[in-house]
């Protein structure tokens, strides 16, 4: 059985295994194969030297350099910090007036503020800042609750029916669902509503009723002249520009059930310069006031 | 029955066995009436009903066998049990198509969200684990399965030990997959990557593995051959390392034994550390290891050539074996692991390049003599391929490991690509050529149905491994370097949606390549099922013993 042979082919002796009918060659180890291997084996010993590698008793070996991963990362944001370096200091302290008053310091701050946009705030509102239906587009100069350079710093940093105690709050009531108004009412000022911005009314609709329910119910937020109110967050009804959609039934909808939607409060989630630049990137995106 | 002197009884075994799946079907009952949740309740169902399946096929076995004991040889030659065999063959291939179909999902679902039909069953959290499980664990386990179990009974020339315990090993196995496929589309997991089944099912497979092992060590033992073949080192070091690891990484508590939550006993950085010396060895035991088990016999069959250098083979399976282990701390550069243990992390996968390599070796220079049947036969090809996606994987991967190189790879693309050149190239192509190989013989037909659908399928796969492959590199160094690039004044350059728009066209070509892989195994299974059905049969001891060279 343990019989050796010679394969024709390679002119190898076999080991006189056989199993199966499949034998196997006396070949040496490529010597290629054995030199690269030795080699790894040396680069990893060199590697263990220089670098922390074995665990001892307590601790480890250190490497001949002391390197650290936790010195390295502590090293780079050091790095990071002298790269921003005087302006990330003096944006700190500046008021938000003084940052957009100063062009260097505003496009330092624009840069950080479209950075973190992007990362916090795009999810809803887009990558630029377009929105969304639910989500406002932060480009034009319509704004629910003001576009003043304050106004839009307060928003960012506490929401908009975050829960958190200095968020803006506000409540459009479910009209129709409550009962306030019937099924008739919502539907004439609806058409009222749809008027406002010129847009037609469902035939036959009484523009008069409409407008006599939109005094009683709506006027005290959306104002007389349906303008609206960005103290109270009233959006305006006379602009064509609508969050949740112009078509009669979104207005129905929105008439009929109420409600609005929630922005998260960012303090305490992102630094007080990110918020700074945040509400001067979104107010030099074009609408602000 | 005119010779039926011997009076028919039981064997302990088929007693015993039926015995023991009557009170565990009891005590499924009981767990199913008391379980904490409904999925822990199915699962307990489906187990009775699995264990009264169980006793009702001891029973019609025993009903249906001869009185005498199955000879161990029948005229001087040994009585191969293949019968198992081939339920796990067929096996292979059924969650093998059902593996890829849903990792195409997967991946159209990353291109274009929306396929997830806003389904919880179907969201990609609970399909990604049902693609990697079903491909490595239900594909590729019942490949290893059917070929270890083939393998060692004709490289030992005895029968399987025995006759229940095999056919529980596969059927076991199998019932392990679904009670794990079914727990991720409901919802159920541990969270541990490749390691997500609970604790219920965890225990069952031990109780599959150890039965496997044993059949296994078994069958060496009453071997007629002077030395252990090759294949058979390799197939052992993959039961025995999976047992280990299983066992490593799953020690839980349950919330309930009627519920099907659990924490495991790990935490923090211990517990990420113990998943990836799991989650790689399962690469180096599983995907490695048991599919060199497979390239040593089906190779060199095939190709009917002797393996190119015992030495080799001596040298590379001992180096492989000791380095592997210590290979997974790479998965956790740059993390909360100490950098000490990062370090040999990284060293020891370096080391393990040429151990690697040493099994890409013997698998191509097998070749030598035989190089010419790479044109003829499309069989060979495939896992000669397969074998060269081997060495591209091994180099790579250690070169990833490499902190510099991990620092831009890690948590990209690039990494999946890595892991499907390794998966799609050597494991998939070499289960492909093993199962090409084994159903004409465990059918006993002449040959294959059709060996230019071999030949389509052989291209379809690589043109969809090569499509996959290079999108995802390309994606992931993008997405690398997109997540590192500064800008001038210090801050990010790119919002992370911005790099998921990025990667959109690399996973629409990535889906294209899964798909042509999908189209590839459909025409497989055809060929399979018309070999079975059609095939011409093999004559009466056919394989004649080989002529000596003159």
């Amino acid at each position: 059985m343990e019989k050796q042979e010679i394969d024709v082919v390679t002119g190898t002796a076999t080991t006189g295994h056989q199993w199966d009918g499949i034998k196997e060659l006396n070949t040496p180890l490529p010597r290629w194969w054995v030199w690269v291997f030795y080699a790894t084996v040396v680069w990893s010993v060199l590697y263990w030297l220089v670098y922390p590698a074995w665990p001892l008793v307590s601790g480890y070996t250190r490497g001949l350099f002391g390197y650290s991963s936790r010195a390295n990362v502590a090293a780079e944001i050091t790095a990071l910090h002298t790269l921003r370096g005087e302006k990330a200091v003096a944006l700190a302290s500046a008021s938000l007036e003084e940052i957009e008053k100063n062009p260097a310091l505003l496009a330092f701050a624009r840069a950080q503020g479209k950075a973190a946009f992007g990362d916090n705030c795009a999810p809803c509102h887009g990558v630029g800042a377009t929105g969304a239906k639910g989500y406002p587009n932060l480009n034009d100069d319509d704004w629910l609750w003001g576009g003043t350079l304050p106004a839009i710093y307060q928003t960012i940093q506490y929401g908009i029916r975050s829960g958190n105690p200095e968020a803006r709050e506000n409540q459009m009531p479910a009209f129709g669902k409550d009962g306030v108004l019937t099924r008739d009412q919502v539907l004439q000022v609806a058409s009222f509503v749809r008027s406002l911005s010129g847009q037609a009314a469902r035939p036959g609709a009484d523009l008069g009723a409409g407008k006599k329910i939109f005094a009683d119910n709506c006027a005290v937020c959306h104002g007389e002249d349906g303008k609206g109110n960005q103290e109270l967050g009233a959006p305006n009804l006379t602009d064509r520009i609508y969050l949740r959609g112009s078509d009669e039934a979104a207005i129905i909808d929105i008439i009929n059930n109420g409600g609005g939607g929630v922005m998260p409060a960012w303090t305490g989630r992102l630094d007080p310069a990110t918020l700074k630049s945040l509400a001067v990137y979104v107010h030099t995106l074009g609408g602000g006031k | 029955m005119a010779h039926a002197t011997a009076r028919k009884s039981m064997t302990f075994g088929e007693g015993g066995s039926a015995l023991v799946f009557a009170v565990t079907a009891l005590l499924c009952l009981v767990g199913a009436a008391r379980a904490q949740d409904a999925t822990f309740a199915f699962h307990a169902y489906l187990s009775a009903a699995a264990s009264v399946l169980a006793v009702f096929m001891i029973f019609s076995s025993y009903s249906r066998r001869p009185s005498e004991p199955i000879p161990a040889e029948i005229d001087g030659k040994p009585n191969y049990n293949f019968g198992p065999i081939k339920f796990a063959t067929t096996a292979a291939m059924f969650w093998g198509i059902a593996g890829f179909v849903v990792g195409l999902w997967a991946a159209l679902e990353l291109a274009w969200p929306a396929l997830n039909f806003d389904l919880p069953w179907t969201n990609f959290g609970r399909i990604r684990p049902l693609h990697t499980s079903a491909v490595i664990f239900a594909f590729g386990g019942n490949v290893l399965l059917a070929s270890s179990l083939y393998v060692v009974q004709r490289t030992c020339r005895v029968r399987v030990a025995g006759e229940i315990a095999p056919w529980f090993v596969v059927l076991g196995y199998n019932f392990f997959i679904v009670i794990a496929g079914t727990g991720y589309l409901l919802g159920v997991t541990q969270s541990k990557e490749y390691a997500e089944p609970e604790w219920y099912a965890d225990l069952w497979l031990t109780i599959v593995w150890v039965v496997y092992l044993l059949v296994f060590l078994a069958t060496l033992i009453k071997r007629k051959e002077p030395h252990i073949f090759v294949a058979n080192w390799f197939y052992l070091a993959f039961i025995i390392t999976i047992a280990v690891l299983h066992l490593g990484n799953n020690p839980a508590l349950p919330v309930s034994v009627f519920g099907s939550k659990s924490y495991i006993a790990w935490s923090g950085v211990q517990d990420a550390m113990f998943q990836w010396w799991y989650g790689h060895n399962a690469v180096g035991f599983f995907l490695t290891s048991g599919f060199l088990g497979i390239m040593y016999y089906f190779v060199p069959k095939r190709a009917d050539r002797p393996i190119y250098s015992y030495r080799l083979s001596i040298v590379h399976f001992w180096s492989l074996i000791f380095l592997y282990i210590w290979a997974g701390p790479h998965h956790l550069h740059y993390t909360a692991l100490p950098d000490w243990a990062q370090t040999l992390g990284m060293t020891f996968s370096i080391m393990l390049w040429m151990p690697s390599w040493g099994g890409m070796i013997n698998g191509l220079m097998t070749l030598s003599g035989a190089w010419d049947k790479l044109r003829t036969d499309p069989v060979l090809r495939m896992m000669v391929v397969s074998v060269a996606f081997y060495g591209m994987s091994t180099f790579e991967g250690p070169m990833m490991s490499v902190k510099a190189v991990n620092s831009l790879s890690h948590y990209t693309d690039w990494t999946i690509g890595h892991v499907h050149s390794g998966a799609l190239g050597w494991v998939g192509f070499v289960s492909f050529g093993a199962v090409y190989c084994l159903v004409p013989w465990l059918w006993q037909k002449k040959g294959l149905y059709s060996l230019k659908l071999v030949n389509w399928h052989f291209w379809v796969s690589t043109i969809g491994i090569v499509l996959y492959v290079s999108a995802m590199w390309v994606s992931g160094i993008l997405q690398g370097l997109m997540w590192r690039a500064y800008t001038s004044l210090g801050f990010l350059e790119y919002s992370f949606i911005e790099t998921v728009e990025a990667m959109h066209p690399f996973y629409v070509i990535r889906a294209l390549g899964g798909l042509l892989f999908v189209i590839g195994s459909l025409l497989m299974a055809w060929n399979l099922w018309m070999t079975v059905k059609s095939g011409e049969p093999e004559a009466v001891a056919a394989r004649p013993a080989l002529q000596p060279a003159e």
